[in-house]
């Protein structure tokens, strides 16, 4: 019913529409409202506290507003926290060091995730579904339970270097925790299920019958694999690489517990600002500058994407 | 088949359009004894067949009764249990879809959604490493036999469903494969559109003399397209012949109804006299009489199977005079008529409360818009020995 109908129509047709449209906004408005309250007005507090200037009060900074002045107030922009960012370049190095590591282990999750996806799709029957629980299951202990039990499993005394000694490769523990490898491991471990996922949800929709049609039209497995599947499962491998690459960015957790203080990473630096430092401008400073190092490539796909589907 | 005087006076057969009677001839794709088990169940029960270059070949059968398997097998997807295919001399037995002299066209099409119809048609000549140049050409000659240049550029999403089938069907055909498969070809298509792909279908098979096996489970398209029709029930071949034989003369219960419709009466045979029989359906005293080659003795229990456009109705007031002599001849009341403008279909109850249906030409036009025979009307229909066929089966 169109919206005029609405408005000159009989009294009930009336009430009907405009519960209806009432309905429609609502349903519109809760994830909207959603994404204002848990997304967007953190994000201004954020975004406000990085244009402050720290000072040993409680809270530890500059409030934007001068009233000081009385009447209207000023506004005190402060850009020092970028420019500090800009001037030390412990924060460039660990930006880099952060984006290294994460599209690393993007790559690895994908590499490890991509067979495993596959393979899931493939089985036939119950199995498909205990391998999919296995998937998930990790997720029904607590994540900071399973970093502490990576701890046990790379320590000097740990399970790795136990089987290593036990089968004699190895004379003397090597090194493993508060090494990059460990985080590199803590990442790839914790992020491998977002990976596998959105693929096993790609995958899954797969017409069979396009690899079949390859292969009748004179392609080999792997020319098949290259021409027809890989360009197929596109959307999940970006979805996957997307689901890992940007919480890995940021990550706090692993390097922090894995990496003990040998691993810089941009979620770390920002955590010890925060806490050790009570800098909370600079903190939030790289916070504001992390999202836009993770959400402009994010957006630039998505044109990408948009033109694509437009032609 | 024709047949032709030769120039030194001898009497020659012709078998270009029926070569599966030429004795001398080699089948093109023969498939022998093919069984096929999904875990305990038998999709492809033993089955035995020989196609021969350049036929048009339909697979005909209900739903579920082996028609893709089979298909599925020649294009090397599954794996015969037992048994073997030969296509064209060479054993298929280990060689893998890739490397057969097959293309198939799918029942969803198939169609690569990421690549353009000039990529999908480009497809196979790729993988076969034919340069771009004449990969070009190729693909242009054949986008312009399905008239669809103008569409080159396009996605197969942004295609009209006629026009994917055509995409499809040019996919299949460019690599000039010894036989193609196709696997319901039509079936996403409505009807018009159906009946005129039918015959570009047929055009294309004679222009480029491909050898064609067609599934379908449109036994009016089978009719229409095949130069032969095997029909498919529970993994078997109930029939193999060509339209008119199985049409004229079905094997069996199930090919009378499933090809075309007929009127089934169980009978016992009464009397023999050479190819004439008498056969009555029991608690019935008139007998019916039936010209039959076969060896029947008497009292046998039969099929009697009669086509509805085969016996002729008529009004009872005048019909004595025009009933040709010999013939069969019984008196019904109509019960239902279906004036459908070419024919009229009728339902008519005998006087031994027998249903057989009647489908009769309308040849003159009825001006005054009133049918000559309507319901409830007193008639007599008759046909000739010739016209029915006895079952055994
Ligand atoms: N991969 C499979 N595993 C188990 N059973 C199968 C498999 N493929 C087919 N079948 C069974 O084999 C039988 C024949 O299937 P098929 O696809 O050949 O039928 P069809 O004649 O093509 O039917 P339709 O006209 O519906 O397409 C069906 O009963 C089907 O359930
Ligand atoms: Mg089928």
């Amino acid at each position: 019913m169109a919206a005029s109908d609405q408005l000159t129509g009989p009294w009930y047709a009336r009430i009907t529409g405009a519960i209806h449209r009432n309905l429609t906004s609502l349903i519109v408005g809760i994830p909207f409202f959603w994404l204002l309250l848990f997304f967007l007005v953190p994000f201004f507090i954020v975004l406000k506290l990085s244009f402050a200037e720290s000072i040993i009060a409680s809270p530890p900074f500059t409030s934007l507003l001068d009233w000081s002045k009385g009447g209207f107030p000023e506004i005190a922009i402060n850009t020092e926290n970028y420019l500090y960012l800009i001037e030390d370049d412990l924060y460039t190095k660990t930006f880099l060091n952060s984006l290294k590591i994460a599209s690393i282990c993007t790559i690895i999750c994908l590499l490890i995730g991509y067979p495993m996806a596959y393979g899931i799709v493939r089985t036939q029957g119950t199995w498909r579904y205990i391998f999919l629980l296995l998937i998930i299951l990790p997720f029904w202990t607590s994540f900071l339970l399973r970093v502490y039990a990576w701890m046990g499993i790379l320590a000097d005394q740990g399970t790795v270097n136990d089987i290593l000694l036990y089968l004699g490769l190895i004379d003397k523990p090597i090194k493993l925790l508060y090494k990059p490898i460990a985080v590199y491991i803590g990442i790839v471990y914790t992020y491998l299920p977002f990976m596998i996922l959105p693929l096993y949800a790609n995958m899954e929709k797969l017409d069979s019958s396009l690899r079949e049609a390859a292969m009748d039209l004179g392609a080999n497995p792997v020319s098949t694999f290259f021409t027809v599947t890989l360009p197929m499962t596109l959307p999940g491998i970006i979805a996957g690489s997307l689901l890992v690459f940007i919480p890995a960015t940021g990550e706090f957790v692993v390097p922090d517990l894995l990496g003990g203080g040998n691993v810089l990473m941009i979620g770390r630096l920002l955590s010890s600002e925060f806490n050790a430092n009570h800098d909370w401008p600079v903190a939030s400073a790289i916070a504001v500058v992390l999202l836009i190092v993770l959400v402009v490539p994010m957006m630039l796909y998505h044109k990408v994407q948009a033109a694509e589907a437009s032609n | 088949m024709n047949v032709q005087a030769s120039s030194d006076g001898e009497s020659q057969v012709d078998y270009t359009h029926s070569p599966w009677l030429d004795p001398s001839a080699t089948p093109f794709i023969q498939i022998k004894n093919i069984n096929k088990q999904f875990g305990a169940f038998t999709a492809v029960n033993d089955v035995s067949l020989d196609i021969y270059k350049g036929e048009l070949f339909a697979l005909l059968g209900g739903s579920g009764c082996g028609k893709t398997t089979l298909l599925r097998m020649l294009a090397g997807f599954e794996t015969p249990t037992s048994g073997s295919i030969i296509i064209d001399g060479v054993d298929m037995n280990g060689i893998p879809p890739y490397e057969r002299p097959v293309n198939m066209m799918f029942q969803s099409y198939a169609l690569f959604p990421h690549m353009s119809v000039h990529k999908n048609i480009a497809y196979g000549l790729k993988r076969e490493g034919v340069a771009k140049a004449e990969r070009t050409q190729r693909t242009n000659e054949i986008l312009e036999m399905v008239e669809l240049e103008e569409f080159a550029k396009r996605k197969p999403h942004q295609l009209s469903g006629g026009q994917r089938q055509r995409v499809a069907l040019a996919r299949a055909l460019i690599k000039r494969p010894k036989v193609l498969l196709l696997d319901e070809p039509l079936a996403a298509l409505d009807k018009r559109l159906r009946e005129q792909t039918q015959f570009e279908l047929m055009n294309i098979q004679e222009k480029l003399g491909i050898t064609f096996v067609v599934v379908t489970h449109d036994q009016e398209e089978a009719m229409t397209l095949a130069t032969r029709i095997a029909v498919m029930d529970k993994g078997d071949f109930e029939q193999i012949g060509t339209p008119a034989q199985i049409y004229e003369n079905p094997r069996s219960r199930f090919i009378a109804s499933f090809i075309g419709s007929a009127n089934l009466l169980d009978c016992a045979v009464t009397k023999r006299d050479g190819d004439f029989y008498s056969v009555s359906q029991p608690g019935v005293d008139q007998p019916i009489v039936v010209e039959y080659d076969g060896e029947l003795a008497v009292g046998a229990n039969v099929t009697l199977a009669v086509r509805p456009e085969k016996i002729h109705v008529e009004k009872r007031s005048v019909a004595n005079s025009s009933v040709a002599q010999g013939s069969n001849q019984l008196n019904g009341v109509v019960k239902e008529m279906a004036y459908l403008g070419r024919l009229s279909t009728y339902h008519i109850v005998t006087d031994s409360g027998v249903l057989i249906e009647v489908t009769s030409p309308n040849q003159s036009r009825y001006r005054d818009g009133n049918h000559p025979i309507d319901w409830d009307d007193e008639v007599t229909i008759s046909f000739a020995p010739q016209s029915a066929v006895l079952l055994t089966e």
